[in-house]
């Protein structure tokens, strides 16, 4: 019996230390981050760190440290992804768990699914040589390397975040609520539009932010993609170079201990705090949306 | 960790093996890859590991005692210089070969060559359509490497003076330059001599290699004549290095010295660049970073 007990403890403990493995990384990340961010404002003022659009930290002159345009461009490819994803990607969660037959949604479901086994690389290259091409006949456009490319690839790549946590959140909506619309004479579209939807409207909202969290912190498929260039971009025909790309790109080749080492870590932890408070909002949400569904 | 065992494992055996990791410009990867794996089989006591990712990166990791030799398309710059001082490390220059940069265009601009002040003014943004330059109207479009690569800061250094047009598109690789060159009618972009040229020798269809004139003469230089490289006419020449901290010793010197052996200057050849004289115009490089004190 007490060796029963003992074991019983142990094993509580071991899991216990386990799942605290995660939190602490995630603190060490932060931390690290951090300290590394804080030296580099002692060059670099706040103001200009946010506010200047120029980015050129190797310049044959002055450096500058401006993630303006960088920050512009980072918001404009995930927008564009969302404005692209949401509509597909919740019309595919609707579709799914409200009218297909039970044996395509068993086929569609694991289908989109499939779509987050693909290596972003893999995006990155068809954004080259399918997408890139295909933007540049449509619109006319020199070439198709822009922001408009990177947010199409990202939205394919958010899909599954979105679908996966949209249909979950729909499929947890009471039967009792669509058999009272029907007992009321309303028609299939109606109930899905006027009683469905909006009674899961915080974990469909969750589904966005965690898409969109998703398509931020994205990196190889935007650095292939999207052109790379440092000016502020005036639209979706503009090449981008977002943040995660800076880092990227400039990580490896930056001597240790430099302003434009630790200017890095500013930009990574920017990004950091960007998806993080994206995420918190996005769990806040789905936690109310699953009191609401009990 | 798993080199470190593998040595562990050999050295169980009796047999020694000695590791020389190198590391840097992509410019230089394949041939020094093929340079190696010939000397592998002429000495297998000794294994060679070799990787890209720009000549910064192989800089950097030489400078951080990461590596034995940094494959490199430029000089070191000032950072790198005083880093090195502070730190008390003796940079020693090798020159593998010469490389001669390319400009390409796509073949709708309809330019056969540029002057150099032409050819810096385009790069730097100074001209944002072609018709400045009597070609037929339509907006530049400028693509090129990112700023880790060698010849993106010989370029700016030798050729522009001053910063590259923040529209630069900066590409992942040389071969990405080309597929975007091909496709996009107001290309330009810069390029090594090795990518230009099919297997057999010759142009690669769907791009133009222009000539180009040097400072104070008035015919182009096309770069697609040998005698015009090996004499030194072509003004786009530079010197491909390889740097080792110290003097090299034991079969690092070994390697180096094979790579100027009558066998490993055919192996640079077949990859497209040319193999150096002693005392012929590429050395004046070699002098040059040893009055600045490398």
């Amino acid at each position: 019996m007490l060796i029963r007990h003992f074991w019983d403890k142990f094993w509580e403990k071991t899991l216990a230390a386990l799942a605290l493995v995660a939190v602490l990384t995630l603190g060490g990340i932060f931390l690290l981050l951090l300290t590394n961010s804080w030296k580099a404002f002692s060059h670099i003022s706040l103001s200009e760190f946010f506010s200047a659009a120029a980015w050129n930290p190797a310049a044959y002159e002055t450096p500058t440290f401006g993630i303006g345009a960088m920050l512009w461009s980072t918001l404009l490819v995930t927008l564009g992804a969302m404005a692209i994803g949401v509509p597909l990607g919740l019309g595919t969660a609707a579709f799914m768990s409200e009218l297909a037959p039970a044996r395509l949604r068993n086929l569609l479901k694991p289908a989109v699914e499939m779509l987050a086994a693909v290596p972003s690389v893999v995006i990155g290259f068809l954004g080259i040589v399918l997408v890139g091409p295909f933007l540049a006949r449509v619109f006319h456009l020199p070439n198709g390397l822009n922001a408009l490319n990177g947010a199409i690839l990202l939205a394919v790549m958010s899909l599954p975040t979105l679908v996966s946590i949209a249909e979950d959140a729909i499929h947890a909506v009471p039967k009792a609520y669509k058999e009272a619309s029907y007992a009321l004479g309303a028609t299939r579209w109606e109930t899905l539009l006027r009683v469905t939807l909006p009674s899961c409207r915080s974990g469909l909202i969750a589904a966005i932010m965690l898409g969109m969290g998703r398509a931020i912190g994205e990196t190889m498929t935007v650095l292939m993609a999207t052109g790379n260039a440092t000016a502020m971009p005036n639209g979706f025909f503009d090449p981008v170079r977002t943040l995660t790309a800076t880092v990227a790109i400039e990580m490896g080749e930056t001597p240790q201990g430099t302003t434009h080492f630790y200017a890095l870590f500013a930009c990574a932890l920017t990004l950091f705090v960007i998806t993080l408070l994206i995420n918190v909002a996005a769990e806040r949400l789905a936690a109310s949306y699953r009191k609401k569904g009990q | 960790m798993w080199t470190g065992l593998l040595l562990l494992l050999l050295a169980c055996t009796g047999r020694r093996v000695e590791t020389l990791v190198i590391k840097g410009s992509d410019t230089e990867v394949n041939a020094v890859l093929q340079l190696a794996e010939r000397y592998m089989e002429l000495d297998s006591a000794v294994s060679i590991s070799i990787t890209g990712g720009g000549s910064g990166v192989g800089i950097a990791a030489l400078l951080n005692g990461k590596i034995h030799l940094a494959n490199s398309s430029r000089e070191l710059n000032s950072h790198e210089l005083q880093y090195a001082e502070q730190h008390g490390l003796r940079i020693v220059p090798h020159i593998l070969a010469a490389d001669a940069l390319v400009i390409i265009t796509h073949p709708s601009v309809g330019l056969d060559s540029l002057d150099m002040t032409q050819l810096a003014g385009l790069f730097a943004g100074d001209v944002s359509d072609w018709q400045a330059l009597g070609a037929r109207s339509g907006p530049v479009s400028l693509y090129g490497r990112q700023s880790n690569s060698g010849t993106f800061m010989y370029f700016r250094d030798k050729v522009l003076g001053r910063d590259f047009s923040p529209t630069l598109k900066q590409m992942n690789g040389t071969a990405q330059i080309i597929e975007a060159v091909r496709n996009d009618p107001g290309a330009i972009g810069y390029v090594g001599l090795g990518y230009v040229t099919e297997p057999d020798g010759s142009p690669r269809q769907g791009i133009r290699v222009l000539g180009i004139v040097p400072a104070g003469q008035t015919s182009a230089i096309s770069p697609l004549h040998r005698d015009n490289l090996t004499q030194g006419r072509y003004p786009l020449l530079r010197p491909l290095y390889q740097f080792t901290i110290g003097e090299a010793q034991g079969r690092l010197r070994a390697f180096l010295d094979f790579e100027q052996s009558a066998e490993g200057r055919r192996i640079i050849e077949g990859n497209g660049y040319l193999p150096v004289e002693k005392g012929t115009f590429v050395t004046k490089g070699v002098d040059e970073v040893d009055k600045r004190g490398l």
